[in-house]
């Protein structure tokens, strides 16, 4: 029997500062045994606890892609006792890692069809993954156009700004990137995300779209995709909530009936539509 | 499965022919309690009680249990790998478990061991060594309602072995295979002790007479019923104190922590309440279940709609009446559930 509670053995091979208030890293690391690389099957949209023995456990998106090999990233903010544990954390320094966790984007349904992804500051991180992964050549070729709006406060908040400025040279993504308000030397786009996206105006035929951000991005672009037409079950989301176990029993980020570490966190609008807003 | 009759002064050898292969657990009386305890002799058995206040639930899904340990020392090179704990070393039979009881660990058994995904190894591990010995219950106490919670004072879902007392004598009904092994020796029941013990059954049944309809809970969706006007007032007297929680069977939130001291560290599960504020607490500052009425209303919908929607129908209550015997409150989980009803 399978223990769900043993973490995975892993090292930190990178760490870098990941946004300019310092508030960000991104940590890469890889397996010790390259056994739990092959176990540690994931999909972008996942998460995985992160495990420092003595601190706890902290559930993070899982920013990396499988098409990218064995390497995980997680990019996390400073912000509780494990969190800020991890932030004090070097290149080989030893901690654990448990999943993958949840549920993923509904990647095969989405074949076929475009695809509209649009993420706010630092919730960026699932989406980045499944970037990539919709890059992949070999998956590439089973969707339609992909538009791509993601914004943050200032040019030094965006995350991987370096790998999505490639994306933007890219013929076969719409790349959108916004910050907030103007800065001497950002000539990209500026204004807030739904703003943006009412502009880019993406047309909800034959199309599926991936929403992550603060609450209040979500909360005003709601009503942009709805005057162009976009229905509940067209509009993916990722929820938050309080975790322990991370497998559906400890009882704590339950959505109504589901919980959100394992019948999530993806659900969409439609279904979040008949639930209590307890996220 | 024939029924067995077993004479109450025969019960040594009996737990004798149990002892070979667990170790015994049951109620027993100590000072003014009654509580789980092992036992040795079956002169510390307890044949008139109602229940035992603590549900059994601690033999699986102990208040406090080690998940892994690690050497808490960075330079150490298996310092802060996690080890496993080893697994419990002699099967335990728990005798007189009222029927309620086993039931409830049949219900968690689909939240523990729900899926190759959720297979919570150290509930299964105990479970999979425990043998379960019920003892109807004769006397309901006035706040028992399992007749209203796919349950009963007879019910046998859950058990190995179902007693009857009848006095002198027990009447011995094998549910399981394991049950039945136990039982192979022990002489015939006759039609008259078998008639008594269901004679024994009616009587019981037919005292419960507290009796609470789910009709409604179950046709009504889950914003119609998260929004009814009942969490209203069912929240105004909660003090949000957990009781409830750690006296249900069925309640089996937990949290998860890690320990150190010096070179030793281990990570642990302990109870927890969603009556606590803290339990669904974001780092952020956020609360998804920020007000008491919202934490009021987690614990009975959780027990009453949402486990019956994922666990196919599964009512997280057996109706143990443990709660509203001990709500400092007196908030009765029976006029709660009726007024969902309403």
């Amino acid at each position: 029997m399978k223990n769900p509670y043993i973490p995975y053995p892993v090292k930190l091979t990178k760490v870098e500062v990941a946004t300019e208030d310092k508030s960000l890293r991104n940590f890469e690391m890889e397996f010790l045994n390259p056994d739990h690389a092959k176990e540690f099957k994931y999909l972008p949209g996942q998460f995985a606890e992160l495990s420092i023995a003595g601190y706890g456990e902290s559930p993070i998106g899982i920013a990396s892609s499988p098409t990218e090999g064995d390497r995980l990233l997680f990019t996390v903010s400073k912000a509780g006792v494990v969190t800020t544990k991890l932030h004090n954390m070097e290149v080989d320094d030893v901690m654990g890692v448990r999943g993958p966790l949840g549920n993923w984007y509904p990647l095969e349904s989405m074949e076929g069809k475009d695809i509209v992804i649009i993420a706010g500051g630092y919730a960026v991180t699932t989406l980045r993954s499944t970037m990539l992964w919709l890059m992949d050549p070999e998956n590439r070729k089973k969707y339609g156009d992909i538009t791509f709006i993601y914004g943050a406060r200032t040019p030094g908040m965006l995350l991987y700004r370096d790998e999505m400025a490639e994306w933007a040279k890219r013929s076969d993504i719409n790349c959108h990137i916004t910050i907030d308000k103007e800065v001497p030397g950002w000539e990209g786009l500026v204004g807030f995300v739904p703003t943006i996206t009412e502009q880019v105006a993406p047309k909800p035929d034959n199309a599926v779209s991936l929403i992550c951000g603060p609450p209040v991005m979500i909360k005003f672009t709601q009503p942009v995709l709805d005057k162009l037409g976009w229905q509940g079950d067209q509009i993916i989301m990722s929820l938050e909530n309080r975790m322990k176990c991370g497998i559906g029993i400890c009882g704590r980020c339950n959505v109504g009936p589901y919980y959100v570490c394992k019948d999530g966190p993806v659900f969409t609008k439609a279904q979040l539509d008949e639930l209590p807003k307890e996220y | 499965m024939s029924d067995k009759i077993l004479s109450k002064t025969e019960i040594g050898s009996f737990l004798d022919k149990i002892k070979a292969d667990y170790q015994i657990h049951a109620p027993v009386q100590k000072d003014l309690e009654l509580v789980w305890a092992p036992i040795d002799q079956a002169e510390e058995l307890v044949w008139e009680f109602s229940n035992t206040d603590l549900s059994p639930k601690s033999y699986f899904f102990p208040q406090t249990e080690s998940l892994m340990h690690f050497k808490n020392n960075s330079q150490d090179p298996e310092g802060l790998i996690m080890k496993e704990e080893s697994p419990l070393e002699k099967p335990r039979a728990l005798l007189n478990i009222r029927p309620c009881d086993a039931k409830a660990f049949q219900v968690l058994d689909k939240v523990f061991c729900r899926d190759e995904k959720s297979l919570d190894v150290y509930w299964k591990d105990k479970r999979d060594k425990t043998l379960l010995i019920g003892l109807a219950c004769n006397n309901p106490c006035p706040t028992c309602f399992c007749t209203s919670m796919n349950c009963g004072p007879h019910h046998e879902e859950g058990l190995d072995i179902l007693l009857t007392d009848l006095g002198d004598r027990l009447l011995v009904h094998s549910v399981t295979d394991k049950g039945q092994a136990l039982t192979a020796n022990l002489s015939k029941a006759g039609q008259e002790d078998i008639n008594e013990a269901s004679r024994n059954k009616e009587q019981a049944e037919a005292s419960i007479t507290s009796q609470v309809k789910m009709d409604n809970i179950n046709s009504r969706n889950v914003l119609e019923l998260y929004e009814h006007p009942v969490w209203d007032q069912v929240h105004e007297s909660c003090i949000n104190c957990g009781t409830c929680t750690y006296f249900c069977p069925t309640c089996h939130c937990f949290d998860i922590q890690d320990e150190t001291q010096g070179d030793f560290g281990r990570r642990v599960r302990n109870w927890d309440t969603c009556m606590s504020w803290l339990f669904t607490h974001h780092t952020s500052g956020h609360n998804p279940r920020g007000t008491k009425k919202d934490r009021v209303r987690q614990r009975f919908m959780h027990k009453f709609k949402y486990m019956p929607i994922k666990l196919e129908g599964a009512v997280g209550c057996v109706g143990c009446g443990r709660c509203t015997r001990k709500c400092p409150v007196n908030i009765d989980v029976r006029e709660v559930v009726s007024s969902m009803n309403s």
